[in-house]
């Protein structure tokens, strides 16, 4: 086990350095002069550009950017950027907010489609199962903005029972509407694969058995049927997970809540090359993290993983 | 009729009247058993033999009313103890399952949930029927269980995983669980079907011993008609979905009545190789042939097909070797544990036109034997000659040619033909891929081949999912003959089929061989099989081979306790058959 997660950790290097050299690559990339963008329509003072350039180190070739900044990394400094704050400031305030963010979503999908999957899966072709299929097509077909615009129509202005945007701090209340947004997209997803996974279960030898031995149908759901069933869904929530912690741009857009998504966004146009840089290598190292944590989860689910040489 | 006997004993523990079993399809209700009558009496044991198809499954399945999807019981009564059980709720009838009635299934491999452990599946079966209570009770009661099942250090391995047992210890776990709280019946379904013979011999043993011990009716459902009749006192023989002929188990073996009963008796390889055993036997002392089939005028008659043989081979056995293998090794690199040698330097010739079986359980090594010589898998150490032409240094065009020479039919019908490609597709790609003929001439010969394996032609534009399993085995022989092989790799060609088609392909490939003068290296686990169609036999056992003889002589005279063991394994070599 100990070997399989350092090989797993070494695999992620060249993942790492790859994805950073070309986030990098592209950002240095982009046209225009961001330090001139940076004064607007006012004619910059040449000496005062050139200390910048000098600062950002972007009067250095390219490769040699990418060492300096790699060389920060290693040292946990994420630079600063080009209003001066440092980058790992903004990221302490974003980062709890997004993970409060993802984490209602996750929950929410979770209950709601876990629970949906199995009784459509139990009852297949039956009237609640085609009425799971209709919400999940429409929830699948619609774009995310328009379930957001909806919802704060509805629940933010008509029904007035969360706000249409979120406040300062932005308090858990306020989460629970962009949550169920982001929710709906995976709902469907999760409903579905249970439901699959729960109809395929359902019709292996070892339920019959189960039933064989004298076992109730109550303690047959959850113990030979759901568990089986959840290891697909497990690995699809986790992934999922890790995509939400990156940052759901538009929802975060659309409900101003400051988290990694929206502050990305914001850094992207207005070139801001170091906050982009040391964002964008924060969400790979947290993408390969929770996707080593999904194999190593997948291996408690299943024992047959778990043992295997 | 002892003295003494209550009124509990003289009732049937089990009686099924008139039993309907349907299942609801697009094109209506599908009736799988059609007026099934069993009565079976406390303390005795009754096997239910049938191919599959026969509804003996579906019938055992409707007993414990645990039917698949959309399977219904229709009709009948089936009455346990005197009590209905067609009329109870699903509720009542978890009452009765463990209980009244326990149930041990037909695959080791799949009926064990892979997530949670031993202990934990036998201790759940303990407590659902409260057999005890108290962690420390059922545990204990969960070891005392396995133990009587057989699984010895039962205390050392509950906390283990399902994949972590092989299949044989995974059916004394099923025995365990079936027979944990005490039933009064015991379903049987297959039980051993998936094992090796000497593991099948060593669980029905203890499965017997065991179930007269508690007291333990039995209704034991098996293919096999030679070990139904070994491990049962009554028989029921079902053919499509109704009972065809019942009664006691030697009277039914003897005197077959019904003409369905009559073939099975008569292709029946673990019978049939009694019988030729008995006939070289009984040529030996100048005495009157034994034709125990002769009333059935349709019979498949293995005895004929082999007694054909013997005039082939004693031909054969003067001429150039078609195979030969000079210690032949492969070993396998395991990632952790080191290297694990397969085949270990075996040595054995073939002569043309010959059968030789190489006979072993699983994981003897048998079938990497098949694929080296197939050059599927490569050679550790050792030489292989097909033809006096070493087949380590053909390489290329010599290698492609040599493939239409050596032709494989595998163990799976129903995996080794492309289900996208129609039958004439399938049978003309060898013709296609070495470029013989044009495209009309390998049209005729796809049909040539489809009368030679029996098949009517009109089967050229179906596809694969239409055909039977035994239809499909003939497809596989078919393709392997197009390119007129010398040689053909039999990997457990039979193996999957029921008893009347696997004696028609045994037939068929007797057939084959004395037309086309073709060399048959026959791999199976099966000596029933062997007995029936090889000329020489290797026993294989880890690796090596550890008899290699005439089949006669491995028959008449095993040298090695290993061969014994194996025949005594085949089922029904107690059973005293007409004469």
């Amino acid at each position: 086990m100990a070997g399989y997660i350092v090989r797993r950790i070494l695999q992620a290097v060249p993942v790492f350095l790859g994805t950073t050299f070309l986030i990098y690559f592209m950002v240095f990339a982009m046209p225009g002069d961001p330090i001139i963008a940076l004064f607007g329509d006012k004619t910059p003072n040449p000496a005062v550009v050139a200390q910048l350039r000098e600062r950002y180190h972007l009067d250095q070739p390219f490769i040699v950017q990418y060492f300096i900044f790699l060389g920060g990394i290693f040292r946990g400094d994420l630079g600063v950027s080009f209003s001066g704050q440092p980058v790992a400031e903004i990221l302490a305030k974003t980062f709890p907010v997004t993970l409060r963010l993802a984490a209602l979503a996750i929950f929410f999908e979770m209950v709601a489609g876990i629970t949906v999957g199995l009784i459509s899966g139990l009852r297949k072709g039956k009237l609640f199962d085609s009425s799971a299929l209709l919400v999940s097509l429409v929830l699948i077909s619609l774009p995310i903005f328009v379930i957001a615009f909806v919802f704060q129509l509805v629940f933010g202005v008509q029904l007035g029972w969360f706000r249409t945007t979120v406040g300062f701090g932005a308090p858990i209340q306020d989460l629970i509407m962009p949550a169920l947004v982001l929710a709906t997209i995976s709902f469907a997803q999760i409903s579905r694969l249970t439901r699959s996974s729960v109809i395929d279960t359902s019709g292996q030898d070892f339920v019959r058995t189960a039933a064989s031995k004298g076992l109730s149908r109550r303690r047959i759901v959850p113990v030979h049927i759901l568990r089986n069933s959840l290891i697909p869904v497990v690995t699809y929530l986790a992934v999922d997970f890790g995509t939400l912690m990156v940052g759901a741009t538009i929802t975060e857009g659309i409900f101003n809540v400051p988290g990694v998504g929206r502050t990305l966004y914001q850094a992207i146009i207005r070139g801001e090359g170091p906050t982009v840089v040391s964002f964008v290598t924060v969400m790979v190292l947290i993408y390969l993290v929770v996707n080593i944590l999904v194999d190593l989860f997948y291996a408690v689910l299943d024992p047959r993983i778990r043992y295997a040489k | 009729m002892t003295i003494g006997r209550t009124a509990d004993d003289e009732r049937p523990i089990l009686e099924v009247k008139d039993l309907q079993v349907g299942f609801t399809t697009q094109n209506g209700v599908v009736k799988a058993v059609d007026g099934v009558n069993i009565t079976l009496y406390r303390g005795q044991s009754l096997a239910i033999v049938g191919e599959s198809g026969s509804g003996k499954s579906t019938t055992a399945h409707a007993i414990i009313k645990l039917l698949p999807g959309s399977g219904k019981i229709t009709g009948g009564q089936i009455l346990l103890d005197g009590v209905d059980l067609t009329a109870k709720s699903e509720r009542e009838m978890e009452e009765v399952r463990g209980t009244g009635i326990g149930f041990v299934p037909q695959d080791p491999m799949s009926n064990l949930n892979p997530v949670w452990s031993i202990g934990f599946q036998v201790e759940e079966a303990i407590k659902a029927n409260g057999i005890a209570s108290g962690r420390k009770a059922v545990k204990a009661r969960a070891i005392e269980v396995l133990k009587e099942a057989g699984l010895g250090d039962a205390d050392r391995r509950m906390k283990q995983f399902p994949h972590q047992f092989s299949g044989g210890m995974r059916q004394r776990v099923l025995i365990g669980m079936g027979l944990a709280a005490n039933p009064k019946l015991l379903i049987a379904d297959e039980p051993t079907s998936a094992l090796d013979v000497t593991v099948q011999r060593v669980i029905l043993d203890h499965l017997e011993s065991l179930t007269r011990d508690l007291g333990t009716t039995l209704l034991f459902i098996t293919h096999d008609l030679g070990l139904a009749a070994e491990r049962a006192e009554q028989l029921v023989v079902m053919y499509k979905g109704r009972v065809v002929e019942s009664g006691s188990s030697v009277e039914i073996l003897q005197n077959p009545q019904h003409p369905y009963t009559q073939r099975l008796v008569a292709a029946a390889p673990s019978l049939a190789s009694r019988r030729i055993q008995a006939s070289v036997h009984n040529e030996q002392q100048e005495i009157e042939v034994d034709h125990a089939d002769d009333s059935a005028a349709e019979v498949i008659d293995l005895l004929s097909t082999a007694e054909a043989r013997a005039e082939a081979v004693e031909a054969a056995s003067h001429k150039e070797p078609a195979i030969v293998v000079e210690d032949l090794t492969k070993v396998f690199k395991i990632r952790g544990s080191g290297n694990f040698t397969a085949v270990d330097s075996i040595s054995f010739q073939i002569a043309r036109g010959t059968t030789t079986a190489l006979v072993g359980e699983s994981g003897s090594g048998k079938s990497t034997v098949a694929k080296m010589l197939l050059k599927l898998e490569d050679v550790t150490s050792g030489k292989i000659l097909v033809g006096g032409k070493d087949l380590a240094s053909t390489t290329g065009k010599e290698l492609f040619n040599l493939r239409s020479r050596m032709q494989p039919v595998f163990q799976d019908p129903y995996g080794s033909l492309n289900p996208l490609r129609n039958i004439g597709n399938t049978i003309g790609e060898p013709l296609q891929v070495h470029g013989v003929g044009t495209r009309a001439t390998r049209r005729a010969r796809v049909l040539e081949l489809l009368d030679q394996v029996s098949l009517p032609s009109t089967l050229v534009t179906r596809y694969p999912n239409e055909l039977s399993g035994g239809q499909r085995q003939r497809i596989a022989i078919a393709r392997a003959l197009a390119l007129k092989p010398e040689i053909v790799i039999l990997d457990e060609a039979v193996s999957a089929l029921d008893v009347l088609v696997q004696a028609q392909i045994l037939r068929l490939l007797a057939d084959l061989q004395a037309e086309l003068d073709l060399t048959y290296l026959f791999i199976t686990h099966d000596l029933a099989v062997v007995r029936v169609i090889a000329d020489n036999v290797c026993v294989m056992q880890k690796g090596k081979i550890v008899e290699a003889a005439p089949t006669d002589e491995v028959f008449d005279n095993p040298k090695e306790q290993y061969t014994r063991d194996l025949l005594d394994a085949i089922p029904g070599a107690s059973i005293e058959l007409a004469s």
